[in-house]
């Protein structure tokens, strides 16, 4: 263990220890658990700033141990981790200011703060995850740690989403467990390698073939691919922070993440072409996209709405991965950042509409643009970004997906494309006009007064925030520094030059 | 460690020093707790000793009174021994800390639980460090007689039931067991393990014998179908009894059952697999069990059920991949062991808070008692083999050896049976979030007691990290 060995571990410490305090404080301790929070939260912002100045000048970042016979417990910082690390830690201090807010008063904080850091700590180290055994480790402990805000709340109601949630993902990750060990079994080495460790070991294809599905299934159920995808909507229980972090960091993202890495460093990509799987892939992603956009239609409570716009958006990145073209890969990685903070930009809003008038309904968002016209315009933002419309971040993703797969021969995928569009402005377009131009109602559901603001400052800082970045990093998008840029960097170690 | 400390008898004082401080528990009833807490500390100490002087100077043997074998009595340790020591002493430190503060509102059985388990833990470590059969069989009847006593020490109708019939399948197993040794002695003239392993030479002098102990022993341990006793003893105990029970006493004969097999190493097909199949009935019997229990502690007892047809998947498993095969299996005990203590402690904090544990009425006891409720958390982690844990690590062990020979019947059940670990367990958690609708009564609960589980529970999942460093203590001890 080397002195760059323990960037990695400061990384996940600087949520964990945080968050193991946190669970130990009294409830009364706000100030003492706000610094905890926002002091972790910038901390590892800190580290990871360091870390990427280091690789950026070929410092490798490795923390190693043994951890079963044969194989490691790996934390690496690779190109592709540091991405999702990223996403990770600048989306948590959102999220982390946010909750403070939402949650003022609440019940039960102490517990809240403290799994919420460990849910970041587990992504955290999923994303820097330098081998198979280490990622299903940490795919499984973000099981364990996003269960208890998932039944937060503690009703029948929380209950038995949490029972849906955890029959899902414990199935889940029972699939990934399944994969590992059979692909352990053939190969002998598990570590994540560019452009994949399968390829020039001599293994039966059609074997490969039923490994890759049951991991790409496993990792499919916190992804939400359909049909797995039954516990999102219902995860919808739980508190705004948490369905945030749920839908845009933390759980879909893992899955998402897991695809990534099966796809490039497991299997390589071109390897995974050669040996069919990619097409399939791509077709359970569209159809994913378009049900979800099909089912989002029908959905009256806004964050159900939302849920089902995730389940769609979240399969870009599985669809842009499996067309398997360079081009169309960068759309689909460079998605896993965009959806990210167009998506928890939604989360925050829709929180707020809850928090200050007690709005859950789309039927109910008449006129709520002039009475919060802040985060109506963030609102306004980001789902104009789901759909697509330059400049937002979302037309970078899904021009790159279709350049991609007209590069290749897959026009089909431009049709998917251009009706999941249509689908998103027919299920976003309605409540922009609701919101801006019909009537506001006499009387608010739940309003509460917070003097001459629309909202606490803490409930509308960070979807402001989220959503300039995402509009920031469509208009420049070919600046460097931004995640386009940084995602075509790594698009290019995957593929064979 | 300097010198002198190196050189002390270690071994003999793992068991004369619970033994010494049973008679004095027993002698001084009015201090038995003070007494009982510090033999426990240093009788953990001198198990530490042991694991240190076995893990750098290798195997020991100590011949008691200086006769040697096979005049007079062996003490050996190697790997596996220690490694069963090390596990006594946590969980056994862990449940003397957590019933010092449990009993303290219940004075008459304070005197009487020191000396019994203390007596317990010597047989213990007796056991693990016995060198001859006849050795291990009086070890055995000890376990099994304090083991009873401690079992009967609720005093409630149920539990006496319990401990009725746990006596009888106790004195069966040995009775069993001891009718074996009577074989082999007069097959072979003598009792010495080492010799009996060199002189056996197979054929049915060695199959009657071996055949009769096994089967005692597999009564003992509560493999299925001879489980029937074990929810009642387990499940109606008082918490810290039965985390002794759950934790260590059935590891115990599984212990001389794996000794028995790696000095005898039986051939055939046939053993092997009837006993990897008892296994998986047991995981899955056991865990269906589990779930339709209503009570916790019940649950928490199927449970164990379940848990101990995992260490006997290892038998069809050993033949291409012995060293994966035994040493997950073994790994499960080590972490079953921490984890079920963990449990059964956690579930005596909640009937102690609550005064019930109906697992439906279970009333957010996640408010009440978080401390407690992440034990049970971290230890069912554990349990079901999710990561990271040491539950984790045997488990994966002995997947790799089933994929490692295509055995996919044994992975299936392997991981079959981790969801429906999971199932149960989550079952818990699920009622422990959610308000019931009826009133229950509320009672203080000491932080020691909620420490203690949670400590014990975290151990387990520790394990999942140290595996690189426990496992190589097995090299040369499994066939």
């Amino acid at each position: 263990v080397n002195a760059n060995a323990w960037l990695p571990l400061l990384v996940l410490a600087s949520s964990f220890v945080p968050g193991m305090i946190i669970f130990m404080l009294p409830e009364k301790a706000v100030a003492l658990r706000t610094t905890l929070n926002l002091g972790g939260a910038v901390l590892k912002i800190i580290f990871l700033v360091l870390m990427m100045i280091g690789v950026s000048h070929g410092v490798e970042y490795e923390f190693r141990v043994p951890l079963v016979p044969g194989i490691d417990f790996v934390l690496h910082a690779d190109a592709l981790s540091l991405m999702f690390v990223n996403l990770s830690a600048v989306l948590w201090l959102a999220t982390t200011i946010y909750a403070i807010g939402y949650l003022e008063d609440s019940p039960n904080r102490s517990r809240f703060f403290g799994y919420f850091s460990l849910c970041v700590t587990t992504t955290v180290g999923l994303a820097m995850a330098g081998n198979l055994l280490t990622f299903l480790v940490f795919y499984e402990a973000l099981t364990l740690t996003t269960y208890p805000l998932v039944v937060h709340r503690g009703t029948e109601v929380a209950r038995k989403a949490g029972r849906s949630y955890l029959a899902y993902t414990i199935g889940g990750g029972v699939l990934v467990l399944a994969g590992t060990i059979w692909l352990y079994s053939l190969t002998g080495t598990l570590e994540f390698v560019d452009r994949g460790f399968i390829a020039g070991l001599d293994i039966d294809p059609g074997v490969l073939r039923v490994i890759f599905t049951l991991l790409i299934l496993g990792v499919g159920v916190k992804a939400a691919l359909v049909p797995l995808h039954g516990w999102l909507p219902q995860a919808m229980v739980a508190p705004a922070p948490v369905s945030a972090l749920l839908h845009a960091v933390a759980v879909v993202k893992a899955g998402a993440f897991g695809v990534v890495r099966i796809v490039y460093d497991v299997f390589g990509i071109e390897f995974a072409a050669s040996l069919g799987v990619t097409l399939p892939l791509a077709l359970l992603a569209s159809v994913t996209i378009i049900y979800g956009s099909a089912r989002a239609l029908f959905q009256d409570d806004l964050k159900r709405r939302l849920a089902f716009s995730t389940v769609s958006q979240v399969s870009y990145i599985t669809l842009g991965i499996a067309v398997a073209g360079p081009i169309a890969s960068i759309g689909g990685l460079v998605h896993l950042v965009h959806q990210g903070f167009m998506k928890i930009t939604l989360f925050f809003c829709a929180g707020n509409f809850a928090e200050t008038l007690g709005v859950h309904k789309v039927s109910e968002l008449s006129g709520i643009g002039r009475r919060m016209p802040w985060t109506t315009a963030a609102f306004t933002l980001a789902a104009l970004g789901m759909i697509g419309v330059p400049p937002m971040v979302g037309f970078i993703s899904k021009w790159y997906i279709g350049l991609g797969a007209l590069e290749v021969g897959q026009d089909w995928v431009v049709l998917v494309l251009a009706g999941s569009s249509l689908l998103n402005a027919a299920y976003f377009l309605p409540i922009l006009r609701k919101a801006w131009f019909d009537p506001p109602p006499d009387e608010w559901p739940h309003e509460r007064s917070y003097g001459r603001k629309e909202t606490a400052w803490m409930l509308l800082l960070p979807p402001l925030a989220t959503v300039t970045a995402a509009l920031a990093w469509g208009l420049f998008a070919s600046m460097p520094g931004t995640p386009l840029d940084w995602v075509q960097f790594i698009a290019a170690r995957k593929y064979a030059p | 460690m300097p010198e002198p400390l190196a050189s002390m008898p270690w071994m003999l004082w793992t068991i004369a020093l619970p033994l010494a401080g049973a008679l004095l528990a027993f002698l001084l009833p009015r201090r038995a707790a003070l007494v009982g807490l510090a033999t426990a500390l240093l009788t953990a100490a001198s198990a530490c000793a042991v694991l240190l002087q076995v893990a750098f100077g290798g195997p020991r043997v100590y011949p008691l009174g200086g006769w040697g074998a096979p005049l007079g009595i062996d003490l050996r340790a190697d790997g596996l021994s220690v490694l069963m020591l090390a596990m006594t002493a946590v969980v056994g430190v862990a449940v003397s800390i957590y019933a010092r503060v449990y009993l303290v509102t219940s004075p008459e059985k304070v005197r009487r639980f020191w000396p019994l388990w203390l007596f317990l833990w010597a047989a213990l470590n007796g056991l693990f460090q016995a060198g001859d059969v006849f050795n291990l069989y009086v070890n055995l009847e000890l376990l099994g007689l304090s083991a009873v006593a401690l079992v009967a020490l609720t005093g409630s109708g149920p539990a006496l039931w319990g401990a009725m019939r746990y006596l009888l399948v106790s004195l069966l197993g040995s009775l069993a067991y001891l009718v074996g040794v009577a074989l082999l002695y007069h097959a072979y003239g003598t009792l010495d393990l080492a010799l009996l392993g060199e002189r056996a030479d197979g054929g049915l002098l060695l199959a009657v014998p071996l055949g009769a102990m096994i089967a005692g022993l597999l009564l003992k341990t509560g493999l299925f179908p001879f489980h029937v006793w074990l929810p009642p003893a387990h499940g109606s105990a008082r918490a810290p009894v039965s985390a002794l029970l759950s934790g260590l006493v059935v590891k115990a004969s599984f212990y001389l059952v794996l000794r028995l097999w790696f000095t005898f190493t039986p051939e055939g097909e046939g053993l092997p697999i009837l006993l990897g199949s008892l296994g998986a009935a047991a995981v899955f019997w056991g865990s269906v069990q589990a779930l339709r229990q209503k009570r916790l502690k019940l649950l928490v007892a199927y449970s164990t059920v379940a848990q101990l047809g995992y260490l006997f998947i290892a038998f069809p498993l050993a033949g291409l991949e012995p060293a994966l095969a035994w040493g997950g299996s073994i790994y499960l005990a080590l972490s079953h062991a921490l984890a079920k203590g963990a449990m059964f402690l956690a579930a005596g904090s909640i009937m102690t808070q609550g005064g019930h544990d109906e697992i439906d009425e279970l009333d957010r006891v996640v408010d009440r008692m978080p401390l407690t409720l992440a034990a049970f958390a971290l230890a069912g982690i554990s349990l079901a083999g999710l990561p990271p844990s040491g539950g984790f690590v045997g488990k994966w062990m002995l997947l790799q050896a089933a994929m490692a020979q295509g055995a996919w019947f044994w992975a299936v059940v392997i991981i079959g049976g981790g969801i429906l670990t999971a199932t149960y367990v989550f079952r818990v958690l699920g009622f422990a979030f959610t308000k019931s609708p009826h009133e229950h009564e509320q009672h203080d609960v000491p932080p020691t007691m909620e420490w203690t589980a949670l400590l014990l529970a975290l151990g387990a999942v520790a394990l999942g990290f140290v595996a690189p460093w426990a496992l190589p203590l097995l090299d040369g001890v499994l066939p």
